[in-house]
């Protein structure tokens, strides 16, 4: 399945480029990274105890179903946080957030 | 002596129009807003450089949402404004907000909440799957996005917002498979004689109704809920209900939009030392408010869906209306008439807010039908059976009690969307009113804060 | 008016201390009745931090904590409840600024050689190896490796259940309004009037227990304040041992555990005012503040996670940091275990085996001289 969140208007926008878990994917500027995301994938993460995928639930910042990361471990809550072009995210929890003993 | 500091929290239809009352009076308060942009969520703005018209965003509302966000920055100027900005708990007197500048403390003379509401949520069996959204996270992603969530959506539960949504996804062009409501017809006759207090907003929502039927959106009501149907790799697949003559209904959609009208974010109240009531209407604990707008705390006042639902309009009028009570208690002469007439405004709603409670009532019975393996709380996988189990292992009959046993509200949302559910199936299951079972505690951050935001020790 | 309820014992206050208590009262034979004015292990024993920790103790207090590990290495058998011991060690650092703590871990190491904590002085590279995540101003470790942590939310409540099994009678939402001797009998009055008889009572009230103290003529010093806790998102598991950092300033005094779920609990770094009369703490968010700040050096990489919830509870503190615990001075069959000053939840399993064995034999091997409730002189 590719994207989740389909465009309805709006799409003369400038086009801006991410990078999610290191794949190039283009957006449009105004996008918020949820939607930069689900417009072109269908989840933003895994539950951290069921392991299903989540997309997010509220998209009002109340829920806090979408969290994601930068590459270099940072804290995103994807529905309130817009999109910039070259941004580089996650959608697992990169080793540079917490480490690991192994 | 320095001027009094006067701040708003929220800055929606209720927060802008206490900052422009405030404004009028001669004070600048300072307004700390979560958003980018004010207006609030129900008239949320779209980001720079969109360029739909108000028509297009607030339909039968466009006027008003743009006089809220023209009053918004014609005040610019005159305010202490701070968008992007967490108040994250309330202590002393003292607000505690996180935001592009970090942590900063601000002291208050008077503070005036208006901290809006999110989606009130009875689960249904497989809630949790990705492509799954709130109501209003599904008008958030059309509004402020442009975007529907999915191909082919599914709007359910009750309320209001029911048919807003699915109305709006249709009109813009977005595919509405079905809008399956959980109320019956009956409970909407009974509500009329209230609903007419407002005939206005009655009439709005017949209109939606009509729209939804042109554009050959099947609508059934009086559903019982029974799943969605998904998988934990690719989300949603379909829904099914039994309706209203016992036969089962099956769906085919890849999103789904639910909710059961809409609850108060009333955690600042809270954590400021508010009290609070059980109000059986709604079945809801809400701040204690008087009638012009003051909590129980000196000093804190209470306006907006924060406060209790009432709409858009009534927002604008509490928030006026807390303003000049704040003015009032602080020695300015304010004008008896505007708060007349706000205090008009929002009896009104009042009344037609219970109305919309009996015409979409919040379906309790449901939580008994729910089966062990529905998850409860999203965000750390309790499912109905672990809150069952635990009840009856510890036999816990209080709210915060069964969170420590069972987990059940302890996660990143601290029980905004699990809690009214929660406190419902323990009620259920010990045979007592749901205001026995109490409220889930609220606790600091009101959100989520990552700890270097508070800085760190320079070694 | 019905006769008031009489049994061996009764117990005012269900905390980790009465709730143990009452279940090692009905090992011994003995009928128990509990009261908790609010819901048991709510306050102290329900908001602490969950370490399971001996070492850093006074060395007169490692007889009662090693009887209470014992009891802690089968407590889910026991108790028939995961309350979520878990044995993974319990660890001590201290910072390169205060070399001459480093100095006393190990003089602590060598004192208590005798009292089976099995510590381990780490240092260096053998620390890093071991501890990769510990920030750089961690100078050396006293590690305890057959310490741990449990779930402070799980423990009191799931001994009184096992205690209500074994027949003991648990009032929840039971005031207590007055208290007083007639003859060989206590008599117990609720606030809701119910009343309560028995030849034995041991006052386990945390920081409430000087108020029944006193009204047996034995006032004391009692104090009390809240810790300053709060729980992370959850993580990937990596944290086995909880960690503290040893210092004599409060300020840098904090602790960090992970559950096995994946939260970081914390806690330390200045303590929250406390209103026992209201049943009231306040969370102080400068507090908060500090703590977030201070356990960043001890584990940088905390950093960037995310706070989701601070708490704290009312904890019940004597001047010597010291219980009291053991038979009152004024008044025979009269018995106190309270005032554990934020480190009794350890102890707690062992304070109730104690206490039922002291009730029930009248003698116990731990020694109580320490806890004495005439310690402090008369007030």
């Amino acid at each position: 399945m590719s994207g989740r969140f389909v465009r309805l208007a709006e799409a003369g926008r400038a086009t801006i480029t991410l990078f999610v878990d290191g794949v190039p994917m283009r957006s449009l500027a105004g996008d918020t990274l949820m939607t930069a995301i689900l417009t072109a994938r269908a989840s933003l993460r895994r539950s951290e105890f069921g392991g299903e995928r989540r997309a997010g639930f509220c998209l009002m910042g109340a829920c806090q179903d979408c969290w994601i990361w930068t590459e270099d471990g940072n804290r995103l809550r994807a529905c309130s946080t817009p999109a910039v072009d070259g941004a580089r995210l996650c959608t697992q929890q990169p080793a540079t957030a917490w480490p690991t003993l192994s | 002596m320095a001027d009094p500091v006067v701040a708003v929290v929220g800055a929606g239809p209720a927060g802008v129009r206490a900052a422009a009352a405030l404004v009028a009076a001669g004070v600048r308060p300072v307004v700390i807003d979560e958003a980018m942009r004010a207006g609030g969520q129900i008239y949320r703005r779209q980001p720079e450089g969109f360029l739909r018209s108000y028509t297009d965003l607030y339909g039968s509302e466009a006027e008003r949402a743009r006089a809220v966000h023209d009053c918004f920055d014609a005040l610019r100027d005159r305010l202490d404004y701070r968008p992007q900005t967490l108040a994250w708990t309330i202590s002393d007197r003292r607000i505690f907000t996180s935001g592009p500048a970090g942590q900063h403390v601000l002291p208050f003379d008077a503070l005036i909440l208006c901290t809006g509401a999110t989606d009130r949520i009875m689960p249904v069996r497989g809630w949790h799957w990705a492509g799954c959204y709130s109501l209003g996270g599904a008008q958030i992603a059309l509004k402020a996005q442009a975007c529907a969530i999915g191909r082919r959506t599914v709007f359910m539960g009750a309320g209001p917002l029911l048919y807003l949504v699915a109305a709006q996804y249709a009109k813009a062009g977005a595919h509405v498979a079905a809008v399956l409501d959980t109320s019956p017809v009956s409970a909407s006759l009974a509500a009329l004689p209230r609903l007419l207090a407002q005939p206005a907003t009655l009439r709005v929502g017949m209109g939606l109704l009509r729209d939804l039927r042109r554009a050959g959106v099947p609508v059934h009501r009086g559903v019982t809920p029974m799943e969605i149907h998904g998988e934990p790799d690719h989300g949603v697949s379909g829904v099914s209900v039994r309706t209203s003559h016992g036969a089962i209904l099956a769906i085919d959609c890849d999103a789904v939009a639910m909710g059961h009208h809409l609850r108060p974010e009333t955690q600042l109240a809270e954590l400021a030392g508010c009290a609070f009531a059980f109000d059986r209407m709604i079945g809801q604990w809400l701040p204690v408010r008087d009638a012009d707008g003051r909590s129980s705390q000196p000093g804190v006042y209470l306006a907006g869906d924060g406060a209790r639902i009432l709409g858009a309009v009534a927002a604008e009028a509490a928030g006026e209306l807390a303003a000049l009570t704040t003015l009032d208690d602080r020695g300015h002469r304010v004008c008896e008439t505007a708060r007349q007439d706000a205090k008009r405004t929002i009896a009104r709603a009042r009344r037609f807010a219970e109305g919309l409670a009996r015409a979409f009532p919040w379906p309790r019975e449901q939580i008994s039908r729910l089966d062990n393996a529905t998850i409860l709380c999203r965000c750390e996988a309790i499912t109905v059976g672990d809150l069952r189990r635990s009840i009856a292992e510890t036999e816990t009959d209080e709210a915060n009690r069964a969170k420590a046993f069972s987990r059940v509200g302890m996660g990143r949302c601290q029980g905004r969307y699990c809690g009214l559910a929660a406190a419902e199936l323990i009620s259920a299951a010990v045979g007592t009113p749901v205001e026995a079972v109490g409220r889930l505690r609220a606790a600091a951050p009101v959100k989520p804060i990552v700890i270097a935001s508070g800085g760190r020790c320079e070694r | 008016m019905t006769a008031p309820a009489s049994s061996d014992v009764i117990i005012i206050g269900g905390g980790i201390m009465g709730c143990s208590a009452a279940f090692f009262l009905r090992r011994r034979g003995l009928s128990v009745t509990l009261l908790e004015s609010d819901l048991v292990g709510r306050q102290a024993s329900g908001t602490n931090f969950g370490n399971v920790r001996r070492q850093g103790r006074p060395l007169y207090q490692l007889a009662l904590a090693n009887r209470a590990i014992a009891i802690w290495r089968e407590i889910g058998m026991l108790l028939d409840c995961d309350v979520e011991y878990r044995q993974l060690g319990h660890m001590r650092v201290c910072y390169r600024t205060r070399p001459e703590l480093a100095a006393a871990m190990e003089q602590y190491a060598s004192d208590a050689r005798h009292s089976d904590l099995d510590l381990e002085i780490l240092s260096g590279n053998t620390l890093r190896a071991r501890f990769p995540f510990l920030g750089k101003e961690v100078l050396a470790a006293s590690f305890s490796p057959f310490c741990g942590h449990a779930n402070p939310r799980l423990v009191s409540p799931a001994f009184a259940r096992a205690a209500q099994r074994l027949g003991a009678v648990v009032h929840e939402r039971c005031a207590v309004a007055e208290t007083s001797k007639a003859g060989d009998d206590f008599l117990v009055v609720a606030a809701d009037a119910r009343q309560f008889r028995a030849p034995v009572l041991l006052i386990s009230a945390g920081a409430w227990g000087d108020r029944f103290a006193s009204a047996f003529g034995e006032p004391l010093p009692l104090s009390s304040r809240g810790p300053n806790m709060c729980v992370t998102e959850p993580l990937p598991y990596v944290l086995r041992p909880s960690i503290g950092v040893v210092t004599p300033n409060t300020e840098e005094s904090v602790y960090i555990r992970q559950v096995e779920r994946g939260n970081l609990v914390m806690g330390g770094s200045f303590y929250n005012p406390s209103y026992p009369d209201r049943f009231r703490v306040d969370v102080r968010p400068e507090n908060s503040l500090s703590l977030w700040r201070q356990i960043q050096r001890l584990i940088p990489a905390v950093s960037r996670v995310g706070i989701i919830r601070t708490w704290s509870g009312i904890e019940g503190y004597l001047p010597d940091s010291a219980p009291v615990m053991g038979p009152s001075r004024t008044t025979s069959g009269l018995y106190y275990a309270f005032g554990f000053a934020g480190a009794g939840f350890q102890l707690g399993p062992g304070v109730g085996d104690a206490m039922a064995e002291l009730i029930a034999t009248g003698r116990t091997n731990i020694d109580l001289t320490p806890y004495r409730a005439d310690r402090f002189g008369a007030a």
